[in-house]
């Protein structure tokens, strides 16, 4: 069995089950911690990944279950060292208390603006339903997303946005 | 009294700091305290509260390692600037606030500094724990000190250098620097020299700092923020050592069942496991309770064999609590007076039964769990007798932590190593150390590290709960619409029969007690065994929803003015005796600055709207916890099936000079959606003993979509000295909002969480 992460072809070893959720084979097998356990049935989002772009949930999803398809982590986000718009406004706006979610909320958002480069609060609320922040940090991600969502449009794109 | 909710002496010592710091702030050390301390300078590079580390002392001056006067700056030869953070960082900030205290004496450039967290040694950096919103206050002298020693060192290295007098010195940008002959040096190029120069003395260097801590640069954001967003290795959970095996610990869903028996042949044959045993209880249930220990290779077969764990249980002394049906009993106690007295004065009773206007009311709150994201995990390393123990714990206490386990092991102080990680949230769950205290007796027997995991389950069910109030009031009116009598009995928990269960306390002075001439404070102890503990703003969480939402109903039997009538109930406090006390003028300005924040208002874009919209309202409240005074003013729009849009929440703040603006504002904003989510629909009950929630589907904390349209933060600038801002900001929100809602609808909250009456965010 082999997986696809971050841009790369991981064998698994032979003592990984088919059934074993891509969270724990992503923290204890191949080191990658970023990706949080909190609930472990899919409620709180902290273990968000993307699989072919799509955010998923890595507790519930069987490494058995992914085939050839791409998994991107919150490692995987930044390309030689260069951080995503959503990432660079994420600290500009100071969002994290604890910190604990917002690597599963950096996923939602990215997936989110993705698809949806200028969403509107509705479609934060929705895109964003599934990703629980104990510390209420819900203000400064709205306003973190918008910020992505301003630096990555067109200049065009903005004007229309903002009239 | 169960045998397992006998506290032990540190857990003691620890309720008595956090219920006194419920109110006041425990400034340490007093400054008499350090000018005493002030005698150990000769010590090497010693200062006052601190000493050198070994290494410093062994290899001072020219070791070409850079300046390290003292434990927590080292001045590096390439120029950057390593301050160790000494606190746990829970989420509250202090990681980047407690730092830029340090790095504002220093006259250091914020770029320039690496912040990593201290190593857990009382010696150096005295109490390293997280509660009571006590880092700021309690830490804010020895820091400052720290900062300014180091200055000073490298001024006076400069005056050697160019031979002027110290005075005509400038430190700012991480370089010191000499106006009238041009010249400046940066600390690297001054740190051999500042090394050799002797420890000052800085009483005169830092005042008393009554403005905010501005550094004049760009605005500070967390010190973790990339590392948080690249997915860096942070937390508790996060470690990883060589050869680490993966542990579950299971105990019995009663708190204090025991292991009578469990299928441990069927448990050792499931893939990956190495071991299964049983562990004996140790001390209470913050320390160790019965359980049974998986251990595997990896998390996933850890939590498979868990699943597969068929384990009797001796319920003899197991808890039986059902939750429901003791809070129906609490609140069926509306008519007796408490057993026990907290605060009388005048005839409250006579005052009462002939006031012009009476009202009688009960108010309710239930038991909470904290559910910090995190679930309670701690990695152990037992080597030897010989070479101790080491242990990586996302703990509120990693000082007690340490304390616990060489205790339990029989293990020497100095044997045991513990290293504080960042917490994925803490709201007073990790101040226990039951997870550690798992870990250590689980490596214990083990050859190999172990990282213990605890699911959510785990964490909802052996959590040590907010507990539930019951509050009945009776208020009499006088013809003037003034308050002439207030009855308030309490009605809490208790374990062993004699104190309030952790947090159950009233305290005495408790708003509006000293503003009213006929008082009658009284309390009643229900019995509870389940483990009760320290929950965000503990007490002030529950007791000022009851308090401020009843002023308000008194208000509006008076048929006064909220505000005014509040007011006026400040006019009537006597002035504080202490710096420490209760001080009604700050309680007035916060509550006045809801409506003097003009521009505060507009640049949000909000602003405070006449009732006229049918079904809209507003609310006030306030309230004083852990030294910080918080007004909240709610805006609300209420649907006819009971939807709740909350359109924006104020905050007047007064905590006394701002460290770190943007975590400040932070933590007020974390607050009001903390208390949001936890008003509406939070709850824990138990039957038998047994918790019944599981997880988040039935403990439906609040979602993005619950955020207000705004929250705006108002910091009253009073004088004070700096004191904590994790927990104050979250009492006055229920209330202001349960207040705003009676505005739009006239129905009066009385019992949280608000789904009891079938209220929901829109």
């Amino acid at each position: 069995m082999e997986i696809h992460v971050n841009g790369e072809r991981h064998p698994l070893p032979e003592h990984i089950e088919a059934q074993t959720p891509l969270l724990w084979v992503l923290r204890d097998e191949m080191g990658l911690v970023g990706t949080k356990y909190g609930c472990g049935i899919g409620q709180c989002g902290a273990c968000t990944v993307h699989l072919n772009g799509e955010p998923i949930r890595s507790c519930l999803t069987p490494v058995g279950a992914l085939g050839q398809g791409q998994v991107t982590t919150i490692e995987g986000l930044a390309s030689n060292g260069v951080l995503t718009a959503v990432q660079q406004a994420w600290i500009d706006t100071d969002v994290p208390q604890c910190g604990y979610c917002q690597a599963g909320q950096v996923m939602a958002a990215s997936a989110l603006l993705s698809k949806t480069p200028n969403p509107s609060d509705e479609e934060i609320n929705s895109a964003l339903a599934g990703n629980l922040c104990r510390c209420g940090t819900y203000m400064r991600i709205k306003a973190a997303i918008k910020t992505a969502s301003a630096s990555s449009l067109t200049p065009q794109a903005q004007a229309e946005a903002s009239s | 009294m169960k045998s397992w909710n006998q506290e032990h002496p540190l857990q003691l010592e620890l309720r008595s700091q956090l219920e006194a710091a419920s109110g006041d702030a425990i400034f340490a050390p007093t400054r008499r305290s350090l000018v005493k301390l002030g005698g150990l300078a000769g010590l090497g590079l010693a200062i006052g509260f601190s000493l050198a580390p070994k290494r410093a002392q062994a290899a001072p001056e020219s070791s070409g390692e850079g300046f390290e006067p003292n434990g927590y700056i080292h001045v590096r030869p390439d120029g950057r600037i390593r301050i160790y953070a000494p606190n746990p960082e829970i989420g509250q900030g202090v990681k980047t606030s407690l730092p830029i205290i340090i790095v504002k004496e220093l006259g250091a450039r914020w770029e320039d500094i690496d912040v990593e967290q201290a190593p857990i040694d009382a010696s150096q950096f005295g109490r390293q724990s997280a509660g009571g919103s006590r880092s700021i206050p309690s830490t804010m002298d020895s820091l400052r000190r720290a900062g300014a020693t180091a200055r000073v060192m490298l001024e006076f290295a400069a005056a050697e250098l160019w031979q002027v007098p110290r005075s005509e010195l400038q430190t700012s940008a991480s370089r010191v620097s000499h106006a009238a002959s041009s010249r400046s040096a940066s600390f690297s190029d001054l740190s051999e020299l500042a090394s050799r120069q002797p420890i000052p003395n800085v009483d005169h260097e830092v005042g008393d700092i009554r403005r905010d801590f501005e550094l004049g640069e760009a605005p500070i954001v967390g010190v973790d923020n990339e590392a948080i967003v690249t997915g860096q290795p942070l937390f508790g959970i996060d470690q990883r050592l060589p050869n680490m095996r993966y542990a579950t610990y299971s105990k019995c869903p009663a708190t204090g069942g025991v292991v009578k028996s469990y299928n441990r042949e069927e448990i050792l044959a499931l893939p990956g496991v190495a071991d299964a045993f049983a562990l004996d209880p140790w001390k209470g249930a913050t320390e160790l309770l019965s359980g049974v220990a998986v251990i595997a290779d990896s998390t996933w077969h850890a939590l498979q064999a868990k699943q597969a764990l068929k384990i009797e249980w001796d319920l003899s002394n197991a808890a039986s609590d059902d939750a429901v049906a003791s809070l129906q009993e609490a609140l069926s106690l509306a008519d007796q007076v408490g057993e026990k007295a907290i605060e009388t004065r005048g005839d409250a009773r006579a005052a009462f039964e002939t006031s012009e206007n009476k009202l009688s009311a009960s108010y309710a709150y239930p038991f909470l769990s904290h559910a910090p994201l995190e679930p309670q995990n701690c990695t152990a390393w037992y080597h030897s007798e010989e070479a101790g123990m080491e242990i990586w714990a996302p703990s509120q206490t990693p000082g007690m932590g340490k304390s616990l386990v060489a205790e339990m092991l029989g293990l020497a102080q100095d044997k045991v190593r513990i290293q504080q990680t960042r917490a994925g949230g803490g709201f007073g769950r990790r101040l226990a150390n039951d997870y550690t205290l798992e870990a250590a007796a689980i490596a214990r027997r083990s050859d190999t590290p172990i990282k213990l995991q605890w699911t959510r389950e785990d964490d909802m069910a052996h959590d040590h709960y907010r507990a539930a109030g019951v509050h009945h009031f009776r208020a009499g009116i006088d013809a003037q619409g003034r308050l002439e009598s207030f009855l308030n009995h309490h009605v809490s928990f208790t374990a062993d029969g004699e104190k309030p269960v952790r947090a159950g306390h009233y305290s005495e002075g408790e708003f509006p007690a000293n503003s009213v001439e006929n008082l009658e404070i009284t309390q009643t102890l229900l019995p509870w065994d389940t483990p009760n503990g320290f929950w965000r703003a503990p007490k002030s969480n529950g007791v000022a929803f009851a308090i401020q939402s009843v002023l308000h109903e008194i208000s509006v039997a008076a048929g006064r003015d909220h505000m005014e009538f509040l007011m006026e109930l400040l006019e009537q406090h006597p002035a504080p005796t202490s710096d420490r006390g209760f001080d009604p003028g700050r309680a007035k300005g916060v509550l006045r600055a809801l409506f003097e924040c003009d521009a505060a208002l507009a640049s949000s874009g909000a602003r405070i709207v006449p009732q006229a919209a049918e079904r809209r309202g507003q609310g006030i409240a306030f309230y004083f916890s852990h030294s910080g005074y918080v007004a909240a003013h709610a805006d609300v729009s209420v649907s006819e099936d009971k939807a709740v849009r909350v359109h924006r929440v104020l905050v007047g703040v007064d905590v006394g000079p701002i460290v770190h603006e943007s975590g400040a504002r932070n933590q007020c904003e974390g607050s009001v959606i903390d208390a949001l989510s936890t008003m509406m629909g939070l709850e824990v009950t138990c039957r038998e003993g047994c918790i019944e929630q599981e997880n988040f589907h039935q403990y439906p904390l609040g979602r993005i979509s619950i955020a207000p349209r705004a929250i705006d933060v108002q910091f009253v600038k009073s004088g004070a000295r700096s004191t904590g801002l994790g927990e104050p900001a979250f009492p006055p929100v229920a209330p202001a909002v349960c207040n705003a809602i009676f505005d739009a609808t006239g129905q009066r909250l009385r019992q949280l969480p608000l789904a009891k009456y079938g209220y929901r965010y829109a």
